[in-house]
């Protein structure tokens, strides 16, 4: 059954096809229409591991296209800590749903679900793997911003090696022919492996440890969350989280159309000052995440997004 | 060494398969990738790192009275993908065989990777790990995508 694993189970014409169905239901998403493109279908929330935005978001997603949602629960109190395999879980989801969302803190669950179900799997983040709807989300957004998603530069800063966001990202923009500079602390750079991965897709790669100083040519800065826990001690990692953090003053002479992404939750990465610029975009990229993710569920279960919504839409 | 005195070291079988021009050293985990253990009742003839015109130096298996499937013999691509083989029936070669290295290695070794979803021992789904690159051999797992050490992957044969 197809599902959405990784970006490669999308061609590029798929994905800005996608991304126009987005646009279009836009105002489904914010409430101000009703449309309820997959009455009668049930979304299977399955996140093993702590999620509010990709959790909630695929929930309103689906209640405002009409569907419903039932959700795993608390993995501690489920039948997975009772033993129950991935494979029988899908299996018992899989006669309960239409459609799948799952987070796993194991690398490969998502394919591996995808390869036991007959319903389609979303991947909702799987170990430090893939991110796919994370991805349709920010090139949303990213295109929203700057009407393309073609040649843009864009820097994707903080840990990169963890984040799994930035991996599913970083193919995307290179399939659109986007400029990737990758800056962050050495110990948390880009895995050799994905890096390597760009380079065959043609992709001219930059590395840098200084963030600063790509500030002014970019188009778009998608910053992570440099995490405590990936430090040997306290002074280590306010040593080199301190070089991964944005402050209003540090954007005098950025391009003005220039946007700042963060998949959230930010800790220190983003100072409360940047808010108020014209920059600041991740709370719009957050919302967003309700449209890309109605525009994919559509996509997966076949469902057409009409053309003109207004004529077939109701006013709430 | 001349190449006549390797024949030496091991007489000829009358039936079996010949596995030759293993890579030096490789031979133990061949016989661990065909699952023959010590105590089958075959007999199984093993030379190690002798003299090789073609290899520079090889190992050789002789597994008497039991001739090996393709299958079987698929599942070396990964340690001697040039080994030559031979199915032998009284005395003579009876067959020649090439090994092939398949799209997709299936159920012969678990994922490398401590974070991949088939660490689980108790997930039923077959291991799969997919050819990426032929000559140097690349292998992925299909389902973390993490590219195998097939040195290591060989440490983690099912």
């Amino acid at each position: 059954m197809p599902g959405l694993i990784t970006m490669d189970d999308l061609t590029n014409e798929e994905i800005i096809s996608i991304l126009d169905d987005a646009e279009r239901l836009l105002p489904v998403a914010r409430g101000e229409l009703y449309l309820p493109l997959l009455q009668g279908r049930i979304l299977g929330n399955l996140f093993f591991e702590p999620s509010t935005r990709t959790r909630m978001s695929f929930e309103t997603a689906m209640k405002r296209l009409g569907g419903d949602v039932v959700n795993l629960g608390d993995v501690k109190t489920s039948s997975v800590v009772k033993g129950e395999t991935l494979f029988d879980t899908i299996q018992m989801v899989d006669g309960y749903t239409d459609i799948i969302a799952m987070r796993h803190p194991r690398q490969g669950a998502a394919q591996y679900a995808c390869d036991s179900a007959r319903v389609p799997i979303m991947n909702g983040g799987d170990g430090a793997g893939h991110h796919p709807t994370q991805t349709m989300l920010d090139l949303f957004t990213i295109r929203q911003a700057h009407g393309t998603l073609e040649g843009l530069n864009v820097v994707l800063a903080g840990d990169l090696r963890y984040g799994r966001t930035v991996h599913s990202l970083s193919h995307a923009l290179v399939r659109f022919g986007c400029n990737v500079t990758f800056a962050s602390p050495d110990s948390l750079r880009m895995p050799e492996e994905i890096v390597n991965d760009l380079k065959i897709h043609g992709a001219e790669v930059v590395e840098t440890d200084d963030l600063l100083s790509q500030i002014n040519s970019a188009d778009v800065i998608y910053m992570t969350r440099i995490q405590k826990e990936r430090f040997p001690d306290e002074e280590e990692y306010a040593k080199v989280a301190g070089a991964y953090k944005l402050h209003a003053r540090d954007l005098d002479d950025a391009k003005a159309e220039m946007i700042i992404m963060h998949p959230l939750p930010r800790v220190d990465e983003i100072h409360p000052s940047v808010d108020s610029t014209r920059h600041a975009c991740y709370f719009e990229q957050a919302f967003n995440g309700v449209v890309a993710r109605m525009a994919l569920m559509c996509w997966l279960l076949g469902v057409t997004v009409p053309e003109d919504i207004t004529s077939e839409g109701g006013v709430l | 060494m001349s190449q006549e005195g390797n024949m030496r070291r091991v007489t000829a079988i009358k039936n079996g398969t010949v596995i030759d021009h293993i890579p030096s050293g490789k031979a133990l985990s061949v016989l661990k990738m065909l699952g023959i253990e010590g105590y089958m009742s075959n007999p199984v003839s093993l030379v190690m790192n002798v003299p090789s015109k073609k290899m520079g130096s090889k190992d050789i298996i002789k597994v008497e009275d039991r001739e090996l499937t393709q299958n079987e013999l698929d599942r070396l691509a990964l340690v001697a993908p040039d080994a030559s083989v031979a199915i032998i029936r009284a005395y003579s070669v009876a067959e020649k065989l090439e090994i092939n290295l398949t799209e997709e290695v299936v159920n012969l070794a678990r994922c490398t990777f401590t974070n991949c979803i088939t660490t689980n021992h108790r997930e039923p789904l077959p291991h799969r790990l997919v050819v990426t690159n032929r000559d140097p051999l690349e292998l992925r797992c299909r389902y973390c995508g993490k590219t195998q050490d097939i040195e290591e992957l060989v440490e983690n044969l099912l």
